[in-house]
């Protein structure tokens, strides 16, 4: 059994999570560098997928395939295609910065800490990947323990609530789903005689549409919805963001939100086309209220991370507006904006992380006038935050602009309402910045603050190169998941019309 | 003239598990009274060794399909499917036990041979091809496990235990044997079989039904399933820890197998009627279990619920029926005895200020002190809410699938928004281990090899039930087939 290139980047955190507890606790600095060392070289084992990925294809590419459960119809089958591509790319290159984020903020436990974001990526990487949904759900259910551990173990003074509801909440969702991929199972195995999870093969199904397609595509799209999270599901997300440590935000709001918008197109779209058609009215409009409704919430925000917290909620309704279009401009503009939204907000999480690590506050009205204090770090502060502001020239622009010309097809008036969102968002965003950077320095202690430091530019430049490159030459990154797109709608199109003949 | 009736050709090959623990038991008693008078230790390992001898029974008869007595005694794949847990879990309980009883001083030859007699009895319910059989082993197993309960002497909690097991269990013994006398009156036999042929022409006849009541009354008492459920809670806090682990683990299991013999193959005629009996009470166990376990503060009794909501979980199988439903169980009562005697093994191992350390908030900040045991109990933890990849998701999974397949689509989104809830008070016990700081005294743990073993051995349990699942289910599957005929 040979092991493949997908299997070697999703199984690679854990094992080195295997191999860290051999290690013994009080080399502190060894579990740190240990830990990026494996997530960099993740990072590296990582990267020939993305220069051999054939971005004209969309056929499932690397794919693996192993027998696990037979007498279930459950195998060990990964693969990626264009959406997935750029999820698995970002969570290879998210991780090893959220960990040397953590390298000072993180002083107690630092073993198990170092353990759980290894097996959180892991996790993460096994949902992005995963072909099966079985092993989907498996990989779905497992990673929300890590994150629950470093919410609730390393995370602010109100951690375990914040822990606590952040996995209710998921697992309230997930529960229904799993009874969703049984009920797809049966009715699958019913109608064609195999009974299986492989998702290559259950999507080749033109399920009949009727209350039962529509219940099971509610089942999972709950379960995606309160991870995305969508209105009116979102209200975990502000406590886990608020009491999680910078590293663990950074992971939250970078990657397993993704999961949510990843699990629609991935699931929802090609497994129910005639429910997602349905239902796409009304995601339409929850997305847009989520829209306007987290940029108003931001703007009130006293605590920088509680509104970069509602402005995830603001965002990521883009990314489900762009999605539920279904067209080309609008779903190509969602996926951008989810990978926009992974590192802009992932940045915003990094450098509030930052400032909190030297003053111990991240309350608005502490700060006043950093710019002349901590040139470098307000600059980068600027262009980040012009990056989640969607300034033209930097990534936001470029996925915000193709999800609004996909709306438009669909409902002008939504579209409007949506693009008021943008407008808030430079509200929001740009009235933060000038009460943080601009102004007179109001607090004495804010005069001895230090700029960045080495690790912390380290920690920074990579995403800033990736936030200019997307803006100036999105192609790049399009190119890879366009066909996919393309197949994908076409998938839904035709089976919708199928369904319609009968 | 009575006519002549020829006394049944012995064959002990179909008694063969349970005579070597049989054995065991007696020599255990034997020794008991010979020097060394001051350490019982030795016991343990002879236990120990009983068990493990009667595995290797089990594993040299697999496969064989042997019946004798008459029909009263069946060593067929699915007897030796439960001989396999049973054993199993009582081996784990031997070891936790050798540990648990040296620290609190009360280590003693009765104990072993008391576990010894309630683990034949309990196999012995597995093998029953008669409802004599099966009341008869029902009782070796019960007089034992009263015993056990209250063998804390000293203790009142132990004392009331095991009065109110013995009362209660009494009182549910007794609606059994009454159900099987009317069980008995409508088809003339106590013969699992031809109760079978006799009632496929009748079973609308309410002495049927009767009786069928009756006896899940019986049945109920010993899973535990709600509504006679009451004595569960006090026995599992009162009892020692590691005979609770038995009473909720070894028990329950041979309940089950006595339980899903007599109705799948006795009283299949009557299946529309017990199995909508058991949705509602499957229902019901889930959700009491659950709702009132996220009240409980003591870790004993907390786990009782559990266990109570997990039986809920396990009588879906029943109501999906078929083979599918019925393996599920057999699968999920394997997964759940490896969680449960563990995650009991692993409370028995800890003590707080010269105490046992039984309230949930004993345990804040086991983790930073005792990170090994921290981590199992935690898995134990995860594996019972049913988080992948370990025994507990998988075997959630067969169970769900089953139910789903049968049509039981509502009693199987009632028993993941279940999981869901129970996912709260199970975290909880995570809370104070990895997220709070003792006020106080920190648990202590004394390891010892026996101890030690047991942990790890019901964690790789856990672990290669939930990766590798298929073999274990499959044998499931395979240990159904014969009361499928």
């Amino acid at each position: 059994m040979s092991i493949g290139l997908l299997t070697a980047v999703t199984f690679l955190p854990a094992l080195g999570a295997l191999a860290l507890t051999a290690v013994p606790r009080r080399l502190v600095e060894a579990h740190r560098a240990a830990g990026l060392g494996v997530t960099l070289l993740t990072l590296a084992v990582s990267l020939p997928l993305w220069f051999r990925f054939d971005g004209d294809s969309a056929d499932m590419q690397f794919e693996e395939l192993h027998r696990w459960l037979p007498s279930l119809g459950a195998g060990y089958h990964v693969g990626i295609d264009g959406i997935s591509l750029l999820l698995v790319l970002l969570t290879t290159f998210l991780t090893p910065l959220a960990l040397a984020s953590a390298w000072h903020a993180i002083e107690d436990r630092t073993k198990e800490f170092v353990i759980t974001m290894l097996l959180l990526e892991t996790g993460m990487l096994g949902v992005f990947v995963s072909l099966d949904l079985f092993l989907f759900f498996v990989f779905w259910e497992a990673m929300l323990i890590p994150m629950y551990l470093v919410i609730g173990v390393w995370g602010g003074g109100n951690r375990i609530y914040a822990a606590v509801k952040f996995v209710l909440y998921t697992m309230v969702g997930s529960a229904l789903m799993l009874v969703a991929i049984l009920a797809l199972y049966y009715q699958h195995g019913a109608a064609t005689g195999i009974y299986t999870f492989d998702l290559t093969t259950l999507v080749r199904w033109v399920m009949p549409p009727g209350a039962g397609q529509s219940l099971m595509f509610l089942a999972f799209a709950l379960a995606f919805a309160i991870k995305v999270p969508l209105f009116p599901f979102h209200t975990w997300l502000p406590d886990a963001h608020v009491e999680a440590p910078t590293a663990g935000s950074v992971i939250l709001a970078g990657v397993l939100l993704k999961m949510g918008t990843y699990g629609f197109l991935r699931f929802c779209l090609p497994l129910f086309p005639d429910a997602s058609v349905a239902f796409a009215p009304l995601v339409f409009a929850l997305a847009v209220i989520g829209i306007v409704y987290g940029a108003f919430v931001s703007t009130v925000q006293p605590d920088l991370k509680k509104l970069v917290a509602y402005s995830s909620v603001s965002h990521l309704g883009f990314v489900m507006l762009g999605l539920f279009t279904l067209n080309q401009q609008g779903v190509v503009g969602g996926v951008i904006q989810m990978i926009n939204h992974g590192l802009s907000t992932g940045a915003l999480f990094l450098m509030v992380g930052m400032i909190y690590e030297r003053r111990h506050t991240r309350l608005i009205a502490d700060f006043g006038g950093l710019w002349k204090v901590v040139p470098a770090f307000s600059g980068m502060f600027l262009v980040v935050t012009l990056s989640s502001v969607g300034l033209p020239g930097l990534n936001g622009f470029v996925g915000e602009f193709l999800v609004l010309v996909g709306a438009f097809q669909v409902s002008g008036v939504l579209a409007a309402v949506a693009t008021t969102g943008i407008i808030f968002a430079a509200v929001y965003l740009l009235w933060m910045y000038q009460r943080v950077a601009f102004g007179e320095i109001a607090h004495e202690e804010n005069r001895r603050l230090s700029d960045l430091t080495p690790r912390e530019w380290a920690v920074l430049v990579p995403v800033l190169v990736f936030i200019v490159w997307i803006g100036v030459y999105p192609s790049v990154f399009t190119g890879k998941t366009e066909a996919t797109i393309a197949a994908l709608l076409a998938q839904v199109e035709s089976k919708a019309a199928v369904a319609l003949v009968r | 003239m009575s006519p002549v009736v020829p006394p049944p050709a012995v064959a002990l090959g179909v008694l063969l598990p349970v005579l070597v623990v049989l054995a065991a038991a007696a020599v255990v008693l034997v020794l008991d009274v010979l020097p060394p008078r001051d350490s019982k230790a030795h016991l343990g390992g002879v236990a120990l060794a009983g068990i493990i001898g009667a595995l290797l029974a089990i594993v040299m008869r697999w496969g064989t399909d042997a019946r004798a007595f008459r029909d009263m005694v069946l060593l067929d794949t699915y007897a030796l499917y439960f001989d396999l847990v049973i054993c199993y879990a009582a081996a784990l309980i031997v070891m936790f036990s050798m540990d648990y009883l040296g620290r609190t001083g009360s280590e003693s030859g009765e104990y072993y041979s008391l576990l010894l007699f309630s683990t034949a009895g309990m196999m012995l319910m597995a093998s029953a091809g008669d409802l004599i059989v099966v009341f008869l082993a029902l009782e070796l197993m019960s007089l034992s496990l009263y015993v056990l309960a209250g063998f804390f002497k000293q203790r009142l909690t132990s004392g009331e235990a095991s009065m109110k097991y013995f009362l209660l269990g009494a009182f549910a013994s007794s609606f059994l044997l009454y159900g099987i006398a009317l069980i008995y009156g409508a088809t003339g036999s106590t013969n699992l079989d031809r109760i079978a042929a006799a009632a496929a022409t009748r079973n609308a006849e309410p002495m049927v039904l009767i009786g069928l009541a009756m006896m899940l009354v019986g049945f109920g008492f010993k899973i535990s399933s709600v509504p006679f459920h009451m004595w569960a809670p006090d026995v599992y806090e009162g009892a020692p820890t590691s005979v609770t682990a038995f009473i909720a683990t070894g028990s329950k299991a041979a309940a089950f197998a006595a339980m899903i013999r007599v109705l799948v193959v006795a009283l299949r005629g009557a299946q529309p009627d017990w199995s909508a009996l058991l949705w509602a009470l499957a229902a019901l166990t889930m959700t009491v279990g659950n709702v009132v376990a996220l009240a409980q503060s003591n870790l004993k009794r907390l786990l009782a619920y559990s266990s109570i909501a997990h039986v809920g979980y396990m009588l879906m199988g029943l109501v999906a029926g078929g083979g599918p439903g019925p393996g599920a169980v057999l699968f999920y009562l394997l997964a759940y005895t490896f969680t449960t005697v563990g995650a009991f093994g692993a409370i028995a191992l800890c003590a707080r200020a010269g105490e046992e350390a039984v309230e949930v908030s004993d345990y804040a900040g086991l983790a930073r002190r005792h990170p090994v045991l921290a981590a199992a109990l935690a898995l134990f933890f995860l594996s019972l809410i049913g988080i992948p990849p370990l025994a507990g998701f998988v075997a959630k999974f067969y169970l769900f699938g089953a139910a789903v397949r049968a049509g039981y689509i509502w009693l199987t989104v009632i028993a993941v928004l279940n999981s869901a809830v129970a996912a709260y008070y199970y975290l909880r016990v995570i809370v104070y281990m990895y997220m709070r700081e003792p006020d106080g005294e920190p648990v202590a743990v004394a390891p010892s090899l026996a101890g030690g073993l047991a942990l790890t051995l019901a964690v790789a349990g856990i672990v290669i039930l939930g990766l590798m699942p298929a073999p274990f289910a499959d044998l499931a599957q395979v240990a159904v087939a014969p009361l499928l005929r």
